[in-house]
């Protein structure tokens, strides 16, 4: 199988991502997208692993999973107080460190 | 059991850890798990004691010359070379890390120095666990207290059975922190907490030059490891001025742990910790570990202040100016505490400047000897405090104890006698010793010294036990005797002071501590002295008459009842108490002169030199430079430079405020930032690689 498949499948995965991080104003919803982006780059980290013959990419990607699980744990602890805080999910109320 | 002598400071950590974590839950507070361990510590100490005495019994059984000539082939020994019936030390380290050439163990060593002081701390220690649950019954941080207490025993042994001088060193920085910790253990009162925080500070103060000592030792020797320090020093090879240098600063270091001559001001301040802290950290163990130091690289020190061949060296002047200033403060003390703080200081000393005088085992036989009878004063000091004046040291509250409290009054007297070095207590065995060897090597002005401090040493305990148990009672409470939790102790430690000087009584050709210290892999020549029975005779004599003189005036000056006595009458006098009082001013030198006199004196002295001095060749070159400055003035200055300066100034501002439109709190504007930035740079690389 081509590797073209898979970094085509992976941007379109990242830019879909990208495009929900920038994009959506749910905090939740933006905190999904990055998980994405995230999966994203483990496509291609796997993808060109198998390509080289080498399990260094594999290994990687491994990590990326277990930081981005520690990630969204600390993610949404963060996401729950702001809503504590402001009574709603939305992003683009939280401006309190405006310059 | 030698094998495990890592075992030592392992089991009070722990025991550190349990009671700090459960043991407010346990039914005694946490007590009992800190009896347990340095219980068991003391019986593991002992049974090492008794295989390293088989060992070098043993050892020395197959050539009674190998033993006569201990210390004398040593640069073979420390080359490796098994001697004749030399002992070697059983060294045990696994390596902590590696660092190109620096190698750095950690481990635990086992020689006759290790083994006492492995006795000393683990008797003294546990003493003081048992003492203390009385002592501290209804304490409001009982449980911190003893954990705090596993944590010191901890720390000392870490520092005892430590192969290397860096691990020395994180043992030595540890018991000042615990040190620390008990100074303020009632920190509720700001004396207290100052106490504590001035221990802490003084002695850090030493240990810079304790730091740099090490580390010219590890460039001298290319080791942390005592053993090879020690070899390098003793080598023909060795650097005379490098370890000069390092005898200097590891000084410092002793100074400020042992609280030598000048920066002793600690140790009186540190008895505001509870008494039982005092005995065991600020009497037996936590301040000998300067001397222990000295002790341990010996060989650094010998070379460096070259002890064998010099008659005056830095260590020997410090220890005795330390005996003079220590004993000639602790006769105007009120405070009980305070009188033995200044004779810890003074008996140190002594230590010190037996090392000075190349009297090795003598300066480690008075450390075994003061161990016992300090603690016990001390104990004997917290006995009165906790049962009859409630929590006071003032002596002017005491008096008339003698029969109320029998068992305080015996302990306190046997511990005192051999604080004087009257025949045959410990004090006599040890002090003589070091006045012996003083005497025998090109030592002589020490010998007078030394004499002078017994006489003062007699004296003022005299008068701390005469203020103390004689006379009236003057407090306001009912004394009675302590319970059996605090007798007990004395009455050991009494047995103790009373028999320890026993192991080493030359003139009965008994020399059982030398035999079993000496053996430590890697000293100079010594010199053992043989007894000296005029000097003997002439230092107990003297303290004796210290002691009768000083009994004679006081009881004579309560029957007169001109209880103001001498310094009212006789102005010289009184100047001099006056003089003592103050601490010989030292305190008011650090924290009035050094620290003021930049603030006041030395400003005011610049002020005015910059007013006179410097002021008239200024006006004179002002007043030409003035028609210069007043044409720069308009052309340069508030053309060129203002001009430079104001457009500089409205620019930074102008890019400040648009900058701050980019700061718009809002996440996702950031995100689009960092998105947008990384897609510039990686357009930026794709366009130089491809270019």
């Amino acid at each position: 199988m081509p590797i073209n498949y898979f970094l085509i499948l992976s941007a379109f995965l990242f830019c879909t991502g990208a495009y929900g991080v920038l994009a959506r104003r749910n905090s939740v919803l933006v905190l999904m997208s990055i998980e994405l982006m995230l999966n994203a780059v483990n496509l291609n980290l796997v993808a060109f692993s198998t390509q080289v013959h080498n399990v260094s990419g594999q290994i990687f990607a491994l990590f990326v999973i277990t930081i981005a699980a520690a990630e969204v744990g600390i993610g949404l602890a963060i996401v729950l107080l702001i809503f504590r805080n402001l009574r709603s999910p939305d992003l683009d109320q939280v401006e309190q460190l405006k310059g | 059991m030698l094998d495990l002598v890592w075992l030592f400071p392992v089991i009070p950590a722990v025991s550190f850890l349990i009671i700090l974590f459960f043991g407010k839950r346990l039914p005694k507070k946490g007590a009992e798990v800190g009896i347990l361990a340095v219980g068991a510590l003391f019986l593991m100490a002992c049974v090492v004691a008794a295989q390293w005495i088989d060992r070098v019994e043993n050892a020395g059984h197959g050539s009674e010359k190998g033993l006569a000539a201990l210390g004398h082939s040593v640069v073979a020994a420390a080359e490796g070379h098994e001697g004749g019936g030399e002992v070697q030390p059983i060294v045990h380290g696994f390596t902590w890390w590696q660092n190109g050439n620096a190698k750095f163990v950690v481990g635990a060593r086992v020689d006759g120095l290790v083994v006492m002081m492995l006795l000393v701390v683990t008797i003294i220690s546990l003493l003081v666990h048992i003492y203390s649950t009385a002592y501290m019954h209804d304490d409001r941080r009982y449980t911190y207290y003893y954990a705090a207490l596993s944590l010191f025993t901890a720390s000392m042994l870490l520092l005892v059975v430590s192969a290397n001088l860096l691990q020395l060193l994180v043992g030595w920085e540890l018991v000042g922190v615990c040190s620390f910790m008990l100074i303020g253990h009632w920190w509720e009162e700001q004396a207290n907490s100052n106490a504590a925080l001035k221990a802490f500070l003084t002695t850090r103060t030493g240990d810079v030059g304790l730091m740099i000592g090490v580390i010219i030792c590890f460039f001298a020797a290319n080791s942390f490891d005592i053993a090879k320090v020690n070899a390098y020093a003793l080598s023909p090879g060795a650097d005379h001025s490098l370890m000069m240098w390092a005898s200097i600063a590891l000084m410092f270091g002793i100074m400020g742990k042992s609280g030598q001559f000048f920066l002793h001001t600690w140790l009186p301040d540190a008895m505001a910790g509870p008494t039982p802290v005092s005995a065991l950290i600020h009497a037996a163990t936590m301040v000998v570990a300067g001397v222990y130091l000295g002790a341990r690289v010996y060989p650094v020190f010998f070379n460096g202040f070259s002890i064998g061949t010099s008659t005056v060296n830095m260590m020997a002047i410090v220890g005795g100016v330390t005996i003079l200033i220590g004993a000639a403060l602790a006769f105007v003390q009120q405070d009980i505490k305070k009188v033995l703080a200044y004779s810890t200081i003074s008996q140190l000393g002594y230590m010190v400047m037996a090392l000075g005088v190349g009297a090795w085992s003598a300066a480690l036989f008075h450390l075994f000897t003061h161990a016992f009878f300090k603690a016990c004063l001390f104990l004997g000091a917290g006995s009165i405090s906790h049962s009859a004046t409630h929590h006071s040291f003032d002596m002017r509250e005491m008096g008339g104890l003698r029969k109320k409290m029998p068992i305080t009054f015996w302990t306190f007297m046997i511990a005192t006698l051999a604080l004087a070095g009257i025949f045959p207590f410990a004090g006599f065995w040890s002090k003589d010793e070091i006045l012996a060897t003083a005497g025998q090597g090109r030592y002589d002005i020490f010998v007078v010294v030394g004499l002078v401090g017994a006489v003062m040493t007699a004296a003022y305990m005299t008068r701390c036990v005469y203020l103390t148990f004689f006379g009236k009672y003057r407090g306001h409470h009912h004394p009675h005797e302590s319970s059996p939790a605090i007798t007990v102790p004395l009455i050991i430690l009494a047995v103790l002071s009373l028999l320890a000087g026993l192991l080493q009584a030359v003139p009965f050709n008994i020399k059982k501590f030398e035999t079993w210290l000496e053996p430590v892999g890697g000293l100079p020549n010594l010199v053992h002295p043989t007894f000296d029975y005029r000097l003997a005779t002439i230092s107990v004599a003297l303290a004796s008459m210290a002691i009768g003189a000083m009994s004679f005036f006081l009881f004579r000056r309560e029957e007169s009842g001109a209880f103001q006595g001498l310094t009212e009458r006789s102005k010289l006098a009184g100047a001099g108490y006056r003089f003592l009082e103050k601490k010989y001013y030292l305190d008011d030198l650090y924290e009035g002169v050094i620290v003021s006199a930049v603030k006041g004196p030395i400003a005011r002295a610049s002020y005015w030199f910059n007013q006179t001095v410097i002021d008239g060749v200024v006006n004179g070159a002002g007043r030409g430079a003035t028609r210069l400055g007043r044409w720069t003035y308009d052309v340069f200055d508030q053309e060129l430079v203002d001009g430079a300066v104001n457009d500089i100034g409205r620019e930074t501002a102008m890019a400040g405020g648009g900058m701050t439109k980019l700061q718009s709190g809002r996440l996702q504007r950031y995100a689009l930032l960092l998105l947008a930035s990384v897609g510039v740079i990686g357009l930026a690389i794709y366009i130089v690689n491809i270019a």
